[in-house]
This record gives C-alpha cells, structure tokens and sequence, in this order.
C-alpha cells in the first residue's frame, strides 16, 4: 500500500515538470522575442482570458477521468450566450437572461448526460450529435446574426473587479476550489475515476453510476453557461460562432495537464497548469501578430508534443 | 488456423443481417420518397432525382474511407477538415500549374498523409481515435486557413469541372466514380483477406491480433485510406463548387458521420458494409433535399443532421441489443 502511495506521489513529481517545464519554456519565448509580453498588465490580461477556458477545461477534466468526451461544450457555450442576449434584449432583465443562459447550459449537459448513460451511446458521438443540435439552435435563433444592444450592466461581469481582483478571476477560482473539492473531498468525486477505471465494479458497489455520469455532464454543461455568461459580458453581444471549437481549447488543457484518456486518472491542478500554459501560447502568438490559424495549430502540436512525452514516460515505466 | 475457423461463421452470420439491415433502409429510401413526392411537385423530376443522387455520390466518397475506420472499431473525426485542405491546396496547383492531374496527385496525397498522420497517433503515441482525430480536425482546419489566408481560388479548367459537373449518356459523372468505387469497395471489404481482417480487428481487436493480424498495419492502412477517399472526395467537391475557400470542408464532418451510422455500420465496429453506408448517404441527402424543397432555412441543417446522427446510433444499438440478446 505505501508502495503504492509512494508511486503515485513519484509520478505526480513527474507529472509537475511536465507541464511546468513546457509553460516556462514559453515563457521564455515569447519574453525575449516579445518585450509586450512580460509585462504586468498582459500576464494579468492573459490570468483573465484564461478564465473562461477554465471554467470548461475543469468539468472536461471530470468528463475525460470517466473516458467520456464532450464534444458539445463549445456549442453550448455560444448557445447559452445566445440565449442570455435575445433574453437581455427582449426583456431588459438582466437576473432573468443569467437564469436563462444558465438553464440552457445545464439542460444540454443533462441531456448529454443522458444519451451517454442511459441510451449507452458513446459519447463523442452522443455530444457530436448534441453539438449539431446547439449549433443549429444558435442559427436559427439569431439567423446567423450577432446579436447586439446588451444592457451597459452587462459589461461590468467581465470588467469589474472584487477587492481589487478582475471578477472573471474571482468567478474561476470559485469555480476551481467548488471543483477541487468535489473530486477530492466528496464521495462523488471518488466515483468519477471509478467511472472511467471500472465502471461494471462501481455498480456492482450498489452506485448509481449512471446518475452520477448524468451529474457530471450536467456540471459541465452548467460551467459551459457561466462561461457564456462571462463571454457575452466580454463582448457586449452575442455571435452564432462565437466560441464554437473552445472544446478543443479545452479538451488540450486537459491533454496538457496530464490527465489520462484512459484508466480514469486524472490530475485537476495539471488542468489549471495546462489552462495557463495554453493561455500563454494564444497570447504570446497573438503578441507576435500570428493569426489564429497558426494558433491552433500550435495548440494542436502542443497536445502531440505532450502526450509524445507522455508515451515515452510510460514506456519507460 | 482454428481460430480463423471458429470466426468463419460469425462472418456469415453478420453478411445475413447486412442484407436484413439494407432491406430495411432501403424501405425508407422508398417511405421518404413516397412523403416527399406527395409534398413537394419539384421532388419527382428527372433533374431532382439526379441532383439527389449526385450529391450522394459526393457524401459517398467522403464516407466511404470513414466506414473502414469505423469497421475497425476507430473514427475519423477529420474527413471534414482534410477535405478542406485537400481542395484547397488542389486548387492552388491547378490554377498554377494548369494542370488538374498535379492538384489531384497533390490532392489525394495530402488526404492520405494526413490519414497516416492520425493513423500514427492512435497505433504509436495510443491516443483514442476520437481525440487524435478531432486534434487533426483543428490541426488541418487551422492549416487550410493559414495557407488561404482569407483569399478564394476559382475558375478551374472545363475538363476538371467536367468531374463534378459534367454528364455522360444523361447521368452526371460522380454517379459513374460512385459506382466504380462502390464495387472495388465491396470486393476489398469483403472478398480479400485485407477487408476481412478490417471487420475481425473491428469485431475483437485483441483476439485479431491473436490470430496474427498485423493490427497496427491495418489500423494504419484504414486511416490512409479514409484521408485518401477526403482527398478524392475534395476533387469532386472542388469541381463542383468551382470555387475553394477555407472554410469548404468546415460543415461536412456531422453529414458524413451520419451517412455512416445511418447506414447501419456500428460505432463498435465489426458490422456495416460499403453498400449501406451508400443507402445512408442517399437518406441523408433526401432528407435535406427535402427540407431544401419545402423551403426550409438552411440553418436548420445541423441541428437536422444532429438529431438524425442520435436518432440512428440510437436505432442501432437497440437492434443490436435486441439480436444479442436472442
């Protein structure tokens, strides 16, 4: 058992200059080929940006530990954000449009939830199929216009600040520690590595494993709605593509962060290290005036990159 | 050699309910063809029929490379963006070069080195197809964007055009490419050692690998050969559009997908057939050409071919349980 213990707390050890080791050579990049980049106002800058994906890459985390996928979550986002505009701006009422962008995020992951549980459809195909169906929602919805006119209110979510700390900041880190403490500290938290390491095990244990796999999405699909609150906060309007393909961002971070596609084992701090270390890329290739083409084929070469060594650490294991 | 006998049956066995499933879909080929006739005027005519039948021919290249992924129990989330690439770059060097055999080389070749590039990641770095191949999607679509930078290519030769527009005795061209390539399809799937190992990797990749099936090699053959059939595929599309943007192939990922699965070939592998993913294709294209007649917004395409991809994988499974479990 303290074997165990032990070789866990090594490959933890070797989990930490994984990804670290990849952020601080970026770091070192882009500060010596740009002198923007290592300033103060642009690390907080990239702190802030990095919130939403956060808020996506965390339940993502959860999702990939129970070898499940979502595919949706992008679409959702941009959905609920669509949501939260033709409600802000067909009612005026702000705490109204909130409950609504957040109702529509929850329903997706539920409904996500439940294809994958209970029709046992695989979930890169249940949430491909659901991302069809929030994106179609968007174009209809909005006829593939932006939506725009929010109320000034609006702005401050993303702009304001609580004791002195930018309040995207504050709404992640809520967000991280809520998270930290289900996977760590409750029970459901230790089912969702069952989930993906033995599920047949966990419900023989007398689990409802298929309410919590619902659970899980359904939180995932939630944080895709606080996420397009914050975006739509971000930019005073609502667009039908607006953030369709952050589930690539996000399922990266995870990637990078060294969670496991398989076994179900997953680390929830390598996920924060691998929201920031893709943060950093985004920014550092925006500082040097690439476009996002090149961006997200650097994110892609990034997670190759990652899960290269990766293999190599296991083969040597 | 035991083993290989012990398989045999089970192969007759799945031909049997290949020919069950197929008479089934093509049942509802002839049901939405009976509803949309009564609906639409436009629907029975010569030229609707065609028009149906070649854009299905399109949706059949595009598919058919996938269904041997998907035979082998793997996906290949980026048909899509490949198809994309491929146009692009197609069309780039045919408009350099004048000449459409360079592009199509070029074409057909970036489709299958994008395939072995998936192919690798699943056999030697063991990531899950459904996320090498979804970081390839990004990777490829990024890739397509870069090198278009914003510009659009169009205006290619007549005799280019001709392979995505023309008509020989009456019938458009891709209909003819479809049938020559459903055949060889049909005879590599089921009729040569190399299809037969694709369904026994697909049925149980580990007693396949027992049995002295080169998993790996095959694995890697199939996503060549899906990227290959994207960059055939792209050509097609290309000259039908006589246009490339980089944006082409952003939409077809969730319609080829579905072409699939509605045709009956599981996502767990093993079962389905060339054949079936052709009627898949044909029910997707009614379907949306339907819509098309009636004159519904094309918005409500993805959110159409959403549903439809649920509602089939659905299908499928509870035939599936249900055979199972007789």
């Amino acid at each position: 058992m303290s074997e165990r213990v032990l070789a866990q707390g090594f490959s933890a050890l070797g989990r930490i200059p994984g990804v670290a080791f990849v952020l601080v050579a970026l770091f070192a990049i882009f500060a010596s080929m740009s002198p923007g980049f290592s300033t103060a106002p642009n690390l907080s800058n990239i702190l802030v940006q990095s919130a939403i994906l956060l808020l996506l890459a965390l339940p993502m985390t959860f999702i990939i530990m129970t070898e499940g996928l979502d595919l949706s979550i992008g679409a959702v986002l941009t959905l609920a954000s669509v949501v939260l505009a033709s409600v802000a701006v067909s009612t005026g009422s702000l705490p109204l449009a909130f409950v609504a962008a957040l109702a529509i995020g929850l329903a997706f992951g539920l409904l996500n939830g439940w294809i994958i549980a209970w029709l046992d459809i695989p979930p890169f195909v249940a949430t491909l199929g659901t991302l069809g169906i929030a994106q179609g929602l968007c174009l209809v919805l909005t006829d593939g216009q932006s939506i725009v006119g929010m109320p000034p209110a609006l702005h401050y979510i993303y702009s304001g600040y609580l004791l002195g700390i930018p309040f995207p900041l504050v709404i992640a880190a809520v967000a991280y520690v809520a998270m930290h403490g289900i996977l760590y500290h409750t029970r459901l938290g230790t089912y969702v590595p069952a989930l993906g390491g033995n599920r047949e095990a966990l419900r023989h244990a007398g689990v409802n494993d298929r309410l919590v796999l619902a659970v899980i999405y359904g939180i995932g699909g939630l944080m895709a709605g606080v996420a397009g609150l914050l975006l739509t906060s971000r930019m005073s309007a609502a667009h039908p593509t607006a953030a369709i393909g952050m589930e690539f961002d996000a399922i990266a971070a995870v990637a990078v962060g060294g969670t496991q596609f398989e076994r179900g084992e997953g680390w929830l701090f390598g996920t924060l290290l691998g929201v920031i270390t893709i943060g950093v890329l985004r920014n550092g290739l925006n500082l040097l005036e690439m476009p996002s083409s090149v961006q997200v084929v650097c994110v892609g070469l990034l997670v190759i990159v990652a899960l290269f060594l990766d293999g190599m650490r296991k083969v040597q294991e | 050699m035991s083993q290989a006998e012990a398989v045999a049956p089970k192969f007759k066995i799945t031909l049997s309910r290949d020919v069950i499933d197929v008479a089934y879909r093509l049942l509802a080929v002839a049901l939405i063809c009976i509803v949309l006739s009564l609906v639409s005027d436009a629907f029975l005519t010569t030229n609707n029929l065609l028009n149906v039948l070649r854009q299905a021919s399109l949706v059949f290249f595009m598919a058919s490379g996938l269904t041997l992924v998907i035979l082998t129990g793997k996906i290949d989330l980026s048909i899509g963006a490949t198809v994309g690439l491929s146009a692009c770059v197609a069309a780039t060097i045919i408009k350099s070069t004048g000449s459409p055999w360079i592009g199509g080389l070029a074409a057909i070749c970036i489709g299958a080195l994008v395939g072995l590039g998936n192919g690798l990641m699943v056999t030697k770095l063991r990531i899950p197809s459904f996320i090498a191949t979804y970081g390839m999607l990004w990777v490829a679509q990024g890739a397509t964007y870069y090198y278009m930078s914003g510009q659009s290519v169009y205006g290619f030769p007549p005799g280019f055009r001709a392979l995505g527009s023309g008509y020989l005795l009456g019938i458009p061209i891709p209909i003819y490419l479809m049938v020559v390539f459903m055949l060889l399809g049909n005879f590599f799937t089921k009729r040569t050692t190399y299809g037969q190992q694709i369904y026994a990797i697909g049925a149980n990749s580990v007693a396949g690998r027992l049995s002295g099936i080169p998993v790996n090699s095959r694995l890697n053959l199939v996503f060549i050969l899906s990227g290959a059939m994207a960059g055939l595929a792209s050509l097609i599309y290309l000259a039908r559009l006589n246009s490339a943007e980089g944006d082409i192939g952003e939409t077809l990922t969730l319609p080829t997908i579905a072409a699939v699965v509605i045709g009956g070939t599981s996502l767990f592998g093993g079962v389905g057939s060339l054949f079936g993913t052709f009627i898949g294709g044909l029910i997707l294209t009614l379907i949306l050409n339907g819509m098309n007649l009636l004159s519904l917004n094309a918005n409500w395409q993805p959110l159409v071919t959403g549903l439809i991809v649920l509602l089939a994988v659905w299908l499928d499974m509870k035939t599936r349980s249900k055979t199972d479990s007789n």
